[in-house]
């Protein structure tokens, strides 16, 4: 069990990644004076930001010199959020080199996988399980369409990385009255790697959140100090053994859709045109309704329903999805 | 000349320390440094700046919101004549804006001292470019400081001041995101109040005629060849010595990165870049045996040492596009052959889904692009939150240049005559602030047939919510007067003016199709406050009910970011289900459902 502290030099080395080995996992190490690269990823609105300023002042504390670097702008919401914090005696770029950071703090599951790339080999792997899908991850209505999800399970993961913990930190959170705790519940976790004293955390959270919520957010951090203390000592409690999958229900068959127009009923009133959600209907030159584009087609019926003519008939060959 | 920087060394011991973000170190300095009047228009990354500096008391700054980065300038330019130390604040683009008074004001000079803070965006993390302020520098010949990290842009905002008013010139400090939006600890100091200096009062220099600017234009050149010999010696053009066998000239956030990679090298730090200190450059050139140039975007530097005649290498092993990172410098320096290249980085076979940002549930921008797609229109867009409109699920903005550009751009379009599609014009209510107003006047007086959408959320959005002339509160929060669109369309001579709640997505289709088919310029009033700012909105979430959704889809051409895909399915096809946390119950949604099984949650 290695420690994100244990890296040698607050910088990387010009040759990186030469002294590299995994230890074996054991309980956290004192922390070296070296310092550390911890990066936080997740969704807008989830509280990234909030983690990072928690870690940089629990290392300016210790007496290090802290960068912490974000980038701000665009509408965040529901988009990638990203915080690098480095310590260390002397720091200089306020980013981590891919392959550096000590340790990873994933908010979100496919956020953390997104990122993995910037863990040091030896480095720690936290995440909460909770999955964000956006609407961009299906881009295909079609029946049996799959989510593009990233299909790798917690289990995948923690068996890949050296040091790898994967909890369902929102449902922790969820408990203690909100689900928002869920990146101090992660903190919680973290903090089990870093051998800082647990009431240097607790202040330090306690002066990032407001007073109303310091409670839930107590509680928060000892419920995932709690869970990573546990899941050192049994490696089998390191990952959510109940998510088997993350694919999409598999073997659906694509149904066969016919959709008919009765050209002498239509009257070209344009509302199938409009309302069709993949709007793939159009009117000709005759102003009668066609079907320009069938592959878009996803045989929803609401051009059938909405037709004041009638003029529209759908027929669905559908087979029963053949769950897996 | 007697301007030197008060060291980070000398005495930071005693000095208070705070942990700042890059903008927030620049606040501090303008208002230690005595700044009387600061003014800016918000824009990433430099909006920080004016939102700390309206943290200090009144009655040290007067800090206002401007309505653009030109007006900002001039107002600052005034202050300056007046005998005080003047700040304004923007991003890259912003300066565009302010050009045209950046460029008389370096003829004119600064007197009481002027500043002009201007944020670059290498990468292009929120801006519609990645211009290289540097080279504007060069074109209006005034200084450009350029720090490294938080301690230097507090120090050298400090500087520029002292330097401002000792050579008579505005002069930019440059930062870019990443020192902008980096948090470090700062040692810093107390607050100087400088005492005014009164009115500049000689016409010949203030008064831009021509037979002014002739004689000014010379003290210009002259300035530049005093400002050189000064930075010779300034502890802004700084010297490590190194081992010989390679020398790096940089500046900016670079500076950071070679330190990184190669800490022990020969390093010439150029904490302002133009104009370019010759003389140590050809001293540092001759003392190393190969000299390279690290620097983010434009080869500016390299290409003036060779101007110089002396041998660099630069852009040959470092990319002129998007922001430096400690990976690219290494791999430069391992590309020109001077350190051991990288080892590969970790390979990671997992490829999540794309997550690009999305405008927010409940946002009052997205009725308006659903509509507009469905109306089949030629949407000439703008810049805002709602330029996301022009990617799907949306996808109904045809174009966005910059600032202000809808309006005109559609006039354009218009002329053209060839246009099958109903033309319409989306703007902000700030960015219509900005510089909308004009091109609105134009299309009036110029006949133009068009639609214009103001989408009017009572704030700026985009930055993180700022106020402006059309919310009635100052930068600190002071009631003012309040901009009334409707009033101001129909004194530029619109006669067909509607306005609007964007929640109202039936009402909304029919204005806007009446607006299409009125002759002339037809402006629709799109008035929904954005869910964010001033006042986060959370109303009650809705549910789906299973039973009823068909999964057809409809309301995930919204792409509301509440809306995602539900495990279940119906016909093979996924059903939706509906994020409560952040839901926050604007009913979008279930206006479009064909099925009304989109309903509040009950408690």
């Amino acid at each position: 069990m290695s420690s994100p502290v244990k890296s040698k030099g607050a910088r990387p080395k010009t040759k990186a990644g030469s002294d590299t080995a995994a230890e074996p996992a054991g309980e956290p190490v004192k922390p070296a004076r070296a310092g550390g690269n911890i990066l936080i990823v997740g969704v807008g609105g989830q509280g990234v930001l909030m983690i990072a300023k928690v870690v940089a002042l629990l290392a300016q504390k210790q007496g290090y010199q802290v960068k912490q670097s974000e980038v701000h702008g665009m509408a965040k919401r529901g988009g990638i959020v990203f915080s690098h914090v480095r310590y260390g005696p002397e720091v200089w770029s306020p980013t981590i080199v891919k392959g550096e950071a000590d340790a990873l703090i994933a908010l979100e599951w496919a956020e953390g996988l997104r990122w993995l790339d910037h863990l040091k080999h030896e480095g720690v792997f936290i995440a909460d399980t909770r999955r964000i899908v956006p609407p961009f991850a299906c881009r295909s209505r079609k029946a049996g369409a799959p989510i593009n999800y990233a299909k790798e399970t917690p289990a995948d993961i923690v068996s890949r990385v050296a040091d790898g913990f994967a909890l369902d930190a929102s449902t922790i959170a969820e408990g203690f009255g909100d689900a928002r705790a869920a990146n101090t519940v992660l903190l919680g976790v973290l903090s089990a790697s870093l051998a800082y004293p647990e009431a240097d955390w607790l202040e330090v959270i306690e002066a990032s959140v407001p007073p109303k919520s310091r409670d839930i957010n107590r509680n928060a951090f000892a419920a995932g100090r709690e869970w990573a203390l546990a899941a050192r000592a049994n490696p089998t409690l390191r990952f959510d053994s109940s998510i088997t999958s993350y694919e999409a229900p598999a073997g659906l068959l694509q149904p066969k859709i016919t959709l008919e127009i009765n050209a002498a009923w239509c009257k070209g009133c344009d509302i199938c045109v409009k309302l069709c959600p993949e709007r793939c209907l159009a009117l000709n030159a005759e102003q009668v309704a066609v079907l320009k584009s069938p592959d878009a087609c996803t045989g929803c019926h609401i051009c059938e329903w909405l037709c004041p003519d009638f003029a529209i008939s759908i027929r669905t060959s559908h087979p029963e999805p053949v769950t897996a | 000349m007697n301007v030197q920087p008060k060291t980070v060394d000398a005495g930071s011991r005693k000095r208070k320390l705070l942990p700042l973000m890059g903008n927030e170190a620049i606040a501090r300095a303008a208002w230690e440094a005595g700044v009387k009047v600061a003014s800016a228009y918000p824009g990433t990354p430099s909006t920080e700046i004016l939102e700390s500096l309206a943290k200090y008391p009144a009655a040290d700054i007067d800090a206002e919101w401007a309505v653009n980065e030109k007006v900002s300038v001039d107002i600052a330019i005034g202050a300056a004549l007046e005998g005080v130390r003047a700040m304004a604040s923007m991003k890259h683009v912003g300066l565009n804006v302010a050009a045209d008074s950046i460029m008389s004001q370096s003829y004119i000079g600064a007197h009481g001292g002027l500043v002009v803070i201007v944020c670059d965006d290498p990468g292009i993390h929120s801006s519609q470019n990645e211009q290289d302020t540097r080279l504007f520098s060069r074109f209006a010949n005034i200084p450009v400081l350029e720090p490294s990290d938080a301690q230097e842009a507090y120090e050298m905002t400090k500087l520029a001041f002292d330097i401002s008013e000792e050579f008579d010139t505005p002069v930019i400090v440059r930062s870019t995101t990443r020192l902008s939006h980096t948090r470090s600890v700062v040692a810093v100091g107390e607050r100087v109040t400088p005492k005014p200096k009164g009115f500049v009062d000689s016409s010949t220099k203030t008064v831009t005629i021509p037979a002014n600017a002739r004689r000014l234009h010379p003290k210009v050149i002259e300035r530049e060849a005093k400002l050189a010999a000064y930075l010779e010696t300034s502890p802004l053009t700084r010297w490590e010595k190194g081992d010989p066998k390679f020398g790096i000239v940089t500046g900016s956030i670079s500076y950071l990165y070679v330190k990184e990679v190669v800490p022990n090298a020969s390093i010439l730090k150029l904490g302002a870049s133009h104009p370019l200190p010759g003389e140590t450059i050809r001293a540092f050139a001759k003392s190393v045996d190969r000299l390279l140039v690290v620097e983010e975007l434009e080869p500016v530097l390299e290409k003036e040492i060779k101007a110089m005649g002396i041998a660099c290498e630069g852009k040959a092993f470092f990319p002129r596009l998007g922001e430096l990172s400690p990976e690219l410098v290494r791999a430069g320096l391992a590309k020109a052959g001077l350190i051991e290249a990288a080892p590969p980085a970790r390979a990671i076979d997992i490829e999540p889904m794309a997550r690009p940002p999305v405008l927010c549930p409940g946002c009052p921008h997205t009725s308006t692009y659903v509509a507009l797609r469905g109306l089949e229109t030629r949407v000439a867009g703008d810049i805002g939150c709602y330029t996301l409109a022009a990617v799907e699920p949306l996808k109904s903005m045809d174009t966005a240049v910059c600032m202000g550009a809808s309006i005109a751009n559609a006039v354009g379009m218009w002329k053209a005559g060839t246009e099958k599609k109903p033309i319409v014009a989306t703007i902000g209510d700030s960015t219509f602030l900005h510089s909308g107003i004009p091109p609105l006047i134009d299309a009036v007086y110029n006949k133009a047939n068009i639609t214009i959408v103001i989408l009017d959320n009572g704030i700026t959005a985009m930055t993180g919510g700022q106020d402006h002339p059309g919310t009635g509160k100052t930068l600190r929060g002071a009631p003012t007067f309040k901009v009334d669109y409707e009033t101001m369309c129909r004194a530029a001579g619109v006669e067909w003016v509607r306005k609007i709640d964007p929640y109202e997505v039936g009402r909304l289709y029919q204005t806007l199709r009446e607006a299409i088919v009125h002759k002339g310029v037809a402006v629709v009033i799109a008035s929904r406050p954005c869910v964010l700012d001033p006042v986060k909105i959370k109303g009650t979430p809705l549910t789906i009910a299973k039973d009823g959704c068909i999964a057809c889809q409809s309301c995930m051409n919204l792409g509301c970011p509440s809306l995602t895909w539900a495990d279940e399915m119906h016909e093979g096809r996924h059903k939706i289900k509906i994020d409560e946390t952040s839901c926050i119950g604007c009913t979008l949604c279930a206006q479009v459902c064909p099925t009304d099984c989109i309903q509040p949650v009950t408690p």
